[in-house]
């Protein structure tokens, strides 16, 4: 009965332990490196039992491991096209798993589920014009589809960035950010909501930026990943630029326990986003009540 | 399959000889009401029992179920170094006597979520040892029942067995081969005999009008009363009386959400992943680090229960999310009931009676 995207992929750690398989056995991965992104963000570099590729689509999510602290769903950073024997996940300290997470180091291991949930179908984007907007946070999970296109950039039409942070010092991936400034193929724009006595940019919330952009309602398509208060404004923006429901791809972040359709926790009215989501098309969200 | 006699008289030997190999469990007399517990003398077996504080789903979900134990110490490296092993709990041969049919259909919907999608080893492991005996339903077991509204008045292709009370004799229908094993080597277990179908025939269809209906519609109506009665303002009047205590969704033979949390030692280096029943009912189940709660209010939480229970669980899995067990009126200390529930949307929304 489950409806089930044709682009949807999920996989299970293959682990076996004494002739078992468990679905909530996580793989032993390995924290290879560490950065300190902001005051709140780190971004940890890390490496599956014999390096084994993480298999993922942008989008996916996995699910995060401290024994003796919890486990809680992180989306994937890294896009496929920069996922070998190592992949990145950035995690802010927001509770008490990722506030015991940012006390790990190099050479600490973790375990991991996954990845698990129906990422974006990138497949159907491609010849597309990409507009990604991401607020906050949501600029991580963006990435994976951000760098996939970059990665493979003759393929996709024009890549636009709409990226709204509260305040300055909580700005992500400086360095990215410097580089698609830089680019001819990418056109960037970014907002603070609080701006500081460093800042010359531009002020205000996302939507402020629309008015700045151009997009081909023909041939485009809208990936927003962001917190939830962001999605009702952001898709009235999209709407109004011309874009149908079914050109505009949200991802809907929900309390997870198991990722694999059975806790009950992250249901959309009788939808699973662990596992039907978290990528919905607006026109897909429109059917159930809960979404937004 | 085929339509087995046993002598009643014959019962606490049946059961005595089950206990050689089986972990026996049935309902049993307790100071709170029948109860589903571990059967030591074949005299605490009640199959002429009402109905039970909790669904035999306890055999099937535990409580406290620990998925792996893990080991935590500082490596070589002196970086954080994880063990972990995968635990299946619970995993023994168990016969559990006097399932009604509505308990029946719970374990029928529990079955398909834990098999469909991802297989859930920890569940099946246990599934694959449970024997159910099922007990033909004559009686409601009081006025909380609805189980002929829910068309769970009959018994549902889980059973390894199925008895039916005729008197002196049970009917003993075999469900599975596994079922049937159970009963041979027993010489007063004997086959029915033509004319012994018939009585079964005539017991089974005189039960149907004991049984009164609560509902002012089908079941089949409930997905659509529930679309209809989204915005209805009966949620709110709900969400005000309702405790969110999670009495309803603990006695459910339907509700399955779980969490999953860690329980270490005093070492803090050794403990156990555990899921533990949840409840959709409390404030923390849908609320994400950044503190966003998805449902806030009580009114959005009662609403999301019956929702499941009449229209998302059927959409998902293809059969209804409760089984007119009554359970949940009968725990509820604020008298919010399913069968009141829909009657009162189906006159918020001023609905024609149903089929």
């Amino acid at each position: 009965m489950l409806h089930l995207h044709e682009n949807l992929k999920t996989t299970t750690t293959p682990l076996r332990y004494d002739g078992h398989t468990s679905v909530f056995l996580p793989a032993v991965a390995t924290i290879e490196d560490v950065k300190t992104e902001t005051a709140l963000e780190k971004i940890y570099t890390v490496r599956l039992p014999g390096g084994q590729n993480l298999g993922h689509v942008p989008g996916q999510f996995v699910m995060v491991s401290v024994p003796g602290v919890g486990e809680a769903p992180i989306s994937v950073m890294s896009s496929p096209s920069r996922t070998g024997e190592t992949f990145k996940l950035c995690i802010r300290k927001a509770g008490d798993l990722t506030g015991v997470i940012h006390q790990l180091q190099p050479g600490d291991q973790i375990g991991i589920r996954g990845p698990f949930g129906r990422g974006f179908p990138v497949d159907t984007f491609r010849g597309k014009d990409i507009l990604v907007a991401a607020g906050g946070l949501g600029l991580a999970p963006a990435r994976s589809l951000i760098d996939e296109v970059l990665d493979h950039r003759s393929q996709f039409g024009r890549l636009i960035i709409l990226y709204g942070a509260k305040n300055p010092s909580e700005i992500l991936f400086r360095d990215a950010i410097a580089e698609w400034e830089e680019r001819d193929d990418v056109e960037f724009l970014m907002t603070v909501d609080r701006p500081d006595p460093t800042w010359f940019g531009h002020v205000g919330v996302i939507t402020t930026l629309f008015p700045h952009v151009e997009v081909n309602p023909y041939k485009t398509v809208a990936v927003t990943v962001g917190p939830p208060v962001m999605y009702r404004f952001v898709t009235m923006e999209l709407l109004g630029k011309g874009l149908t429901p079914e050109q505009i791809w949200l991802s809907f972040e929900r309390r997870m326990k198991c990722g694999i359709g059975k806790c009950g926790h992250c249901q959309v009215n009788h939808r699973y986003s662990c596992q039907e989501g978290p990528s919905w098309t607006y026109a897909e969200a429109l059917a159930f009540e809960e979404a937004l | 399959m085929s339509l087995y006699i046993l002598p009643k008289e014959r019962l606490p030997e049946f059961v005595r000889a089950l206990q050689g190999n089986y972990r026996v469990v049935g309902p049993v007399k307790t100071e709170h009401g029948f109860a589903f517990d571990d059967i030591s003398d074949p005299q605490q077996l009640q199959l002429d029992y009402t109905t039970t504080i909790l669904p035999p789903k306890k055999y099937f979900l535990p409580q406290r179920e620990v998925l792996f134990s893990y080991h935590t110490e500082q490596g070589d490296n002196g970086r954080q170094r994880i063990e972990m092993r995968p635990v299946y709990q619970g995993v023994e041969p168990t016969v559990i006597f006097g399932v009604h049919t509505c308990d029946m259909n719970g374990i029928m919907l529990y079955d398909k979520v834990f098999s469909e999608g991802f297989r859930d080893e920890h569940y099946m492991e246990r599934r694959e040892q449970i024997y159910v005996i099922g007990i033909e339903c004559l009686h409601p077991c009081d006025e909380a029942s609805f189980c002929k509204d829910m068309g769970t008045l009959t018994a549902p292709p889980v059973y390894d067995l199925h008895m039916t009370d005729a008197g002196d004799f049970y009917f003993v229908d075999t469900g599975t081969e596994k079922g049937e094993r159970l009963l041979l080597d027993h010489v007063y277990v004997k086959m029915a005999e033509k004319e012994d179908i018939q009585k079964l025939g005539q017991i089974l269809s005189s039960k149907w009008p004991r049984f009164r209906m609560r509902l002012k519609m089908s079941r089949d109506q409930t997905p659509a009363l529930l679309t209809l009665g989204y915005q209805a303002k009966l949620w709110q009047e709900l969400g005000e009386r309702c405790l969110a205590c999670g009495s309803c969704t603990n006695v459910c033979p339907t509700c399955f959400c779980f969490d999953v949390i860690d329980e270490n030692d005093i070492t803090l280096q050794n403990g156990e992943r555990v899921r533990v029943w949840d409840s959709c009912q409390l404030y923390e189940f849908a609320l994400v680090a950044g503190g966003h709660n998805f449902r806030e209010s009580k009114a959005s939480r009662v609403r999301h229960r019956l929702m499941r229970k009449g229209k998302y669980i059927k959409q998902v899995h293809g059969l209804i999310g409760c089984t007119g067990c009554g359970r949940c009126e009968r725990a509820c200390l604020v008298h919010i009931t399913v069968p009141g529930t829909l009657n009162a949307l189906h006159e918020e929304m001023q609905l024609e009676p149903g089929v």
